[in-house]
């Protein structure tokens, strides 16, 4: 069942939480909901659950405007942050819970929350209380009593947030693994880019409740829509560079833009975005075309090297990503001096709203 | 097919056999010893402790108990079931307290639920407001219902135009007691509801629960240590009341005097044995208090542990 919402409004005091959001999600897809606190993203999560009541815009299920509707009735799976599991009720009753409140007959409700019991492989803790539970089982025993009302609709608010790094990465992969065997149309919401983009199939990027950008991860990272995005996800060095002839220079060094938009002729001032990964480093200016800057760390942990330089000239720290292989041949120690080079770089209409 | 992590990142992490984790009660805050403190100081202390509970709490009961029972069981028996407007007054107090209670839990449980769930303007106010019975002496509680019930009061002669008679009648006692009694239940629940948030309602309506199966099967099951802490507290406190039933019950042997009331009735009378007898009763009636207390306190309510180190650890 797809979702939509339509030119979502919601206001706390004079604070506006969501400005006019409007999202979609396709039957059967997982989408992320992606930005950093105070975005409007739960907020926005709440709403399409039935949990908050929007100031004015549309809730849609497939064609139904199911905006005035309860939670109760909207059949939804929600799964909250910090699970909100029945403290006082085994595992059991509470994976049970919605099926007791719709009247399932008894042997049904037993049937149906052992089934889904053994599918997370947590059928030996039926009898057990939340808090005798891991968090990566409350995460999942959660997620098994969304689930168990077959609702149309799977909602998670930061489902990874309380867990430690590796059993979030396991209950990453879980869950995509998960959506893909019940094709419940899902909507998560979470601050971490890499836990959006391993994932969902649709990523919203929100930022001060509004909808920077929506689309498939690769539409996203590769074609960002404006610096914040390209900000948002990950690691981005960000040259202060003098808009001359049609050309993008910093100091004196072209970036290769690679865009046509951009030659207005006129002198400006922009900022231009180069991802760590999309550097190069050499030990000599040869190229001509090259930033002279220091090492200052070096951090060979990692599938890639970290290598962080200063630029002098701009008083700018850059960070730079390079293979193992290329590491190993320069032999860079901080100290040394290291001429880097943008491959490719970003630049995005300016703000001329001064 | 079968979805599980793909490493099992999880032991349990409490192996209590049954029911839900009471660990985090700390016990063992007290336990540590101040080696480091001089002899005398250590003795000093728990003598002081030692003395002072000896000498105001412990003998002041015991010599109630002494009193009581000076001329024996029979005489004892006889003291308290002799006396029809002792009997009355044991039936009465049976009466008020449990009536406030039941009045102090449904606006307890209102309060605490408005309070703890809604921000509003004026919510410090309502708070304050709740706290005012606790400061206000009970005598003068008493006063203020003779005012507003009164035979020269703001409602006593409408009220009695039409046939009722509030002052000097158990509704009275009822409504002083509960006025006195009022904060209890509401204060012991508002930081329990507080703690445990609203996240539980509202997962227990998106599976479909409606108001009425909420509150039974969420709310009230995860307050109910801490609503029952306030009842006894409240009991207690209801069954001992003095000042406020003595200003509006006007002291009516056999009619509108409960066991504090009748006890003072007694000894004002000279009749010293049979007031210390239903003494012995009521402070029988505390110590039972007590001891539920106690228990309660043992069970409080089964909190999840802080979250975030906790499940890290877990993990």
């Amino acid at each position: 069942m797809s979702i939509s919402a339509t030119n979502v409004v919601k206001r706390f005091g004079r604070f506006a939480a969501l400005d006019g959001v409007s999202v979609e999600a396709a039957s059967g897809s997982l989408v992320a909901l992606l930005g950093p606190s105070g975005s409007g993203k739960t907020t926005l999560l709440r709403i399409v659950a039935g949990l908050e009541v929007p100031d004015s815009g549309t809730v849609r299920y497939l064609d139904d405007d199911v905006t005035g509707q309860s939670a109760r009735v909207r059949n939804v799976g929600f799964v909250f942050q910090h699970y909100a599991l029945f403290r006082h009720m085994t595992v059991f009753e509470n994976v049970a819970f919605g099926l007791r409140v719709r009247k399932w007959p008894e042997r049904k409700i037993r049937d149906r929350v052992h089934e889904l019991l053994n599918l997370v492989r947590l059928d030996e803790m039926a009898g057990r209380y939340p808090s005798q539970l891991s968090g990566g089982q409350k995460q999942r025993i959660a997620l098994i009593r969304a689930l168990a009302p077959e609702p149309k609709v799977i909602l998670l608010d930061e489902p990874f947030g309380a867990l430690d790094a590796k059993v979030r990465q396991e209950l990453r992969h879980w869950l995509r693994r998960f959506h893909d065997e019940f094709h419940v149309t899902s909507i998560f919401v979470t601050h971490d880019q890499e836990e959006a983009f391993e994932v969902a199939d649709q990523v919203v990027v929100m930022n001060k409740g509004k909808v920077e950008q929506a689309g498939t991860p690769a539409e996203v990272f590769e074609h960002p829509a404006n610096a914040f995005v390209m900000d948002f996800l990950g690691n981005v060095n960000v040259f202060p560079a003098r808009l001359e002839g049609g050309r993008v220079m910093v100091g004196e060094v072209v970036m290769p833009v690679g865009t046509e938009k951009m030659v207005s002729g006129e002198a400006g001032k922009a900022d231009v975005y180069v991802r760590p990964h999309e550097l190069d480093v050499s030990r000599s200016a040869d190229g001509g075309n090259a930033i002279r800057t220091k090492v200052v760390h070096v951090n060979p942990a990692g599938s890639v090297v970290k290598v962080r330089c200063m630029a002098d000239d701009f008083g700018l720290m850059v960070n730079v990503d390079l293979s193992p292989e290329r590491y190993k041949s320069l032999a860079l120690k901080p100290g040394d001096v290291a001429f880097i080079s943008p491959k490719t770089a970003k630049i995005f209409e300016p703000d001329y709203s001064i | 097919m079968e979805l599980i992590p793909d490493q099992q990142d999880l032991q349990p992490s409490n192996p209590t056999p049954n029911g839900p984790d009471k660990s985090f009660i700390p016990h063992s805050a007290f336990r540590t010893p101040h080696s480091g403190d001089p002899a005398w100081v250590r003795w000093l202390m728990s003598g002081i402790t030692v003395g002072f509970l000896g000498v105001m709490v412990l003998v002041p009961v015991a010599a109630v108990f002494a009193e009581a029972f000076r001329n024996g069981l029979g005489a004892y028996w006889h003291n308290l079931t002799a006396d029809p407007d002792t009997r009355h007054a044991v039936y009465l107090t049976l009466i008020v307290a449990p009536t406030s209670v039941a009045l102090n839990v449904v606006f307890g449980l209102a309060a605490a639920w408005t309070i703890a769930r809604f921000r509003f303007p004026g919510k410090p106010l309502l708070s304050a407001l709740i706290d005012l019975p606790f400061s206000i002496s009970p005598v003068v509680v008493g006063l203020m219902f003779v005012l507003l019930f009164g035979a020269k009061g703001y409602f006593g002669p409408w009220l009695r135009d039409h046939g009722f008679q509030i002052l000097y009648t158990v509704p009275a006692l009822i409504l002083a007691t509960t006025f006195v009694t009022l904060p209890f239940v509401a204060k012991e629940l508002i930081p329990v509801m507080e703690a445990v948030g609203p996240d539980e309602e509202l997962a227990a309506l998106s599976l479909g629960a409606n108001g009425r199966q909420i509150f039974w099967r969420i709310t009230l099951a995860n307050v109910k240590w801490g609503l029952l802490y306030g009842i006894l507290l409240c009991n207690a406190r209801a069954m001992g009341e003095f000042g406020a039933v003595y200003v509006v019950g006007g002291r009516i042997g056999g009619q509108t005097n409960t066991m504090p009331l009748e006890i003072e009735t007694l000894f004002q009378g000279f009749n010293t044995p049979a007031a210390f007898a239903l003494a012995s009763v009521l402070t029988m009636l505390a110590g039972v208090t007590l001891a539920l207390k106690s228990w309660v306190e043992t069970k409080v309510l089964p909190m999840e542990p802080p979250s975030a180190v906790a499940e890290s650890l877990a993990g």
